[in-house]
């Protein structure tokens, strides 16, 4: 009786399970991973709808307002040309979050697609393993040097200069940083293709792209994750060193990297120059770290059991 | 002894004790700590076109005669400068005499002649030797030692201006008998020699690492044996330029540091700690925006920035490049970047008082966005509905280069303000200094190919002489591919009229005359709008409150008297 009972509230709950709901419960379990979600979203809102209410031109020169500490008008100071910094750190975060997000995600793409190929198949696999270590033995600045020089005006004529050096630098730095990615997931796909769960799909006769999407991809998104969460911050890390080097954006186009490195001089004068771009930068590594931390204990299978 | 000789004698030691106070003795204030943010890589100015290897080397290499701090050439090794009036230079301007100081010695004791003078100049002029100071030596016909004090130099024309061969710390002598063997492609392969020259100055090289220390030491046999008062240099290389200005002016680990291109804000935060002093040398250094003549559209292909190309399409019109000189406010530039380190200017000659003209001060150095507003509308550039004026399909939309340099960068932006004022808008585009700087010829970024609207640097003349600086506009150097894209005329300037008045110049002799011509050339740059010098530029570097008998110059070694340093007790 009371197990028919038990029985009948298991059975109704179980429709309500959907895959999203498991990851959700999952992911809440992760306290951390609630706080990152949390202060990630903040970031974002801020950064993108700060400008609407803070609305202060990032770049307006008031040179008679320069080098001052936080005040009511200014709440983050103003630097040494009299930009107002909050406004140039919201300014800022806009393209770091987009060249940071948008450049992960292609070292992802092209990092997992190389990395599960030369781990599933294995005719392929030594070619596509050298040609991982031909992209990690480049030096890198020649590389983009030649990248820039070549297809530097020819994007400015197409898209224009702001949107054009933003498909260059974020295909830049996607496709300088999928090496790392790949050779983790073809380690992972390497271990997980001898199961015997995969054995079974094989001899049911399952199509090669449904076992690599359905039973292998699954399995190895937890390095993934890590790569990804990793792979933001160095892309806005790149992305401030390419900006000094001038291969960046221009230079009265804030980008945190650019703002944190500006600001170094005047450390004594105006710390907050500093310290602002410097939290964000390191708010949003932390919390896509923590993010992906929780995201993979989510959807790892193998803790589905739990 | 009896008491009046004792009493003679104390008072003899009581007059010697107080002389040697004030002469102080060689070798008795220690050791000077100097901190260079660009590394020394050699010893051997012939072989670097760099001002960190042009300033070590002229502690230990000397030349026959230097310039002061105001830029007035007077006799190092010279017994005195010749001139036509002591007869030095010859009535018809081919040959200057210069006489030798008699009992000079090399710092390995040896004797200093004439011949170690005629060798220098057939090292520097060597078959296939890469010497860098080449156009030091240009004109120079022959160079022989008359007998062992007097050296004669005789040019290929009349050279009004002779004070080029051997004068100033770009053209030391090196002595003979150690680079003998290392003439021509041989040069660079006498690392010893290269790493430590012996020589007739202060000091001597005692230890060498390329790229990071130099240990100097006093040179025994240097002419004046009261000098120099330091016994010791260290010379450390490496860093930036605000860590250096900190080393010395804020944490006192250093003496003295050289070129402090640092917002002059975060200077003053420094100077606030009271360990040390910024001194600002000014010579010939103007940062200036160049305006493209010629059309940068890279449709254009190879004759992109070229003659060939065309004239550009917005520039053309002198109202445009008038508009641009107008609105832009120098002093607003030179306080947020530069301070006490810059002047606000008009002219590419900015000294020596002589050369320098005031004729464009006075409408030029004032900003007015009015007049300039007003010029655009009366030659028809109107505003289109996002500000920026257009005219028959050209907009007032450009590209403005620099090198990557905070300071750089702080100026664009202002500039850009400015300009929007009047309907303009700008692009800013930052190049690291070594691609901007580094003219190679397959790199599209180089200032000389000038593949943009306008750019913005600073350049200068050596010694002076602004003759062949004024030279340099001529219609011929404009870079070019059939030029190697080799030429100083970066805003493709060609007017005859300007190429009459330079050739006149490099044939009048009298100085009156000289700066009559250099005034005008000089002018007709500002008026024709061929550029807009923006800074009069000063070499700011960094001393210890300790360090006294320091005289900056912008014309030489800024270590041209470092012999007459010393440390206050």
């Amino acid at each position: 009786m009371t197990d028919a009972a038990l029985t009948a509230t298991a059975a109704a709950q179980a429709p309500i399970d959907t895959p999203f709901a498991v990851f959700w419960r999952k992911f809440r379990a992760h306290k951390g991973g609630v706080a990152g979600l949390i202060v990630f979203v903040l970031i974002v809102l801020a950064v993108y709808l700060g400008p609407l209410i803070h609305r202060i031109d990032p770049n307006k020169i008031d040179i008679r307002a320069k080098n001052q500490g936080p005040s009511f008008a200014h709440p983050f100071g103003t630097d040494n040309l009299g930009h107002d910094m909050l406004a140039q750190v919201l300014a800022g975060g806009q393209i770091s979050l987009a060249v940071g997000i948008t450049a992960m995600l292609l070292s992802l793409f092209l990092g997992t697609f190389v990395g599960v190929l030369a781990g599933y198949f294995r005719r392929i696999d030594g070619l596509l393993m050298r040609l991982t270590d031909l992209f990690l033995a480049l030096p890198l600045l020649p590389l983009l040097l030649v990248i820039i020089m070549l297809f530097r005006d020819t994007l400015r004529a197409a898209f224009g200069p702001e949107t054009g050096i933003f498909i260059l630098i974020v295909f830049v730095i996607g496709i300088t940083s999928w090496m790392h990615t790949a050779r983790i997931v073809r380690g992972d796909v390497l271990a997980v293709k001898n199961q015997e769960f995969i054995v079974a799909a094989k001899s049911s006769g399952m199509y090669e792209h449904r076992i690599i999407l359905r039973h292998i991809l699954p399995n190895v998104l937890s390095s993934i994750m890590v790569s990804a969460t990793l792979g933001i911050a160095s892309a806005i890390i790149t992305e401030s060193a390419l900006s000094f080097l001038g291969l960046g954006f221009p230079s009265d186009f804030p980008t945190w990297g650019r703002l944190l490195f500006d600001g170094v001089n005047f450390l004594q004068l105006t710390p907050s120059r500093v310290f602002w771009p410097g939290l964000a930068i390191s708010l949003t590594v932390l919390s896509v770290n923590y993010l992906g931390d929780a995201v993979r204990d989510a959807l790892d299978p193998r803790t589905l059991s739990r | 002894m009896n008491r009046t000789t004792m009493l003679l004698a104390g008072t003899v030691a009581a007059l010697t004790m107080a002389g040697s106070a004030a002469h102080a003795e060689r070798g008795s204030d220690g050791n000077l700590k100097v901190l260079f943010w660009q590394a020394v890589s050699t010893m051997n100015i012939y072989l670097s076109g760099g001002t960190k290897e042009q300033y070590a080397s002229s502690m230990v290499i000397e030349p026959l005669a230097g310039f002061d701090e105001k830029g007035n050439v007077y006799p190092r090794l010279a017994v005195e400068v010749p001139t036509l009036e002591n007869g030095g230079i010859s009535k018809d301007l081919t040959t200057i005499t210069w006489k030798i100081k008699p009992g000079l010695k090399w710092s390995d004791g040896s004797a200093f002649t004439a011949d170690d003078v005629v060798f220098t100049w057939q090292y520097c002029t060597a078959d296939g030797g890469g010497c860098a100071q080449k156009a030091k030596f240009e004109g120079v016909k022959t160079v022989e030692a008359v007998d062992p004090t007097t050296v004669k130099v005789t040019f290929t024309a009349a050279k009004p201006y002779p004070y080029t061969a051997f004068v100033g710390s770009l053209s030391p002598i090196i002595q003979k008998a150690q680079f003998k063997d290392c003439l021509g492609i041989k040069a660079p392969e006498c690392t010893a020699a290269n790493f430590g020259p012996i020589g007739t100055g202060p000091f001597k090289v005692k230890e060498f690492k390329p790229n990071d220390v130099i240990t100097f030491v006093v040179n025994d046999n240097y002419r004046d044996p009261a000098k120099p008062s330091f016994a010791s240099v260290t010379l450390k290389g490496g860093g930036d330029a605000a860590s250096a200005a900190r080393a010395v002016l804020e944490t006192g680990e250093y003496d003295y540091a050289w070129n402090m291109q640092v917002e002059p804000e975060v200077l003053a935060t420094m100077l606030k700690a009271g360990k040390g002093t910024i001194k600002t040398a000014f010579g010939s250094q103007v940062e200036r925006i160049n305006i493209n003549l010629t059309n940068p559209d890279p449709k254009l292909g190879d004759k992109r920035s070229t003659k060939e190309g065309g004239p550009h399409p917005a520039f053309s019109d002198p109202a445009v490049r008038k508009a641009l000189a107008l609105a832009i406010d120098r002093d607003i530039i030179v306080e947020a970047g530069y301070g006490a380190a810059g002047k606000a200017t008009c002219n590419i000659v900015p000294g020596p008082d002589a050369y320098v003209s005031t004729k464009n001060d006075a409408w030029c150095l004032k900003q007015d966005i009015a007049a300039a507003n007003k010029l655009l509308d009366d030659a028809g550039w109107k505003k289109g509905g996002d500000g920026i004026r257009a005219k028959n399909g050209v907009k007032l939309s450009f590209l403005y280069q620099t090198s990557t340099n905070s300071v750089r960068q702080a100026t664009q932006a202002l500039v850009k303000d400015m300009w929007a004022q009047i309907g303009v808008s700008v692009e800013l585009r930052n190049i690291s200094a070594s691609v901007f700087f580094g003219g190679d010829p397959a790199s599209p970024d180089t200032f000389q190919k000038f593949y943009a609207d306008l750019e913005m640097y600073t350049n200068n003349f050596d010694g002076t002489d602004p003759e062949p600086y004024m030279a340099q506009w001529m219609c011929d150097k404009a870079p070019s591919p059939k030029t190697g894209w080799q030429g100083e005329n970066m805003p493709r300037y060609c007017n005859p009229e300007y190429d009459k008045l330079a050739t006149e110049l490099s044939k009048t002799v009298k100085l009156e005359d000289r700066a009559a011509l250099v005034k005008k050339l000089n002018d007709m740059l500002t008026e024709d709008f061929v550029h807009i010098p923006l800074v009069y530029r000063g070499q700011p570097s960094a001393f210890s409150n300790s360090i006294v008998g320091v005289k900056s110059t912008g014309w030489d070694s800024e270590v041209w008297n470092i012999a007459d340093w010393s440390r206050k007790k």
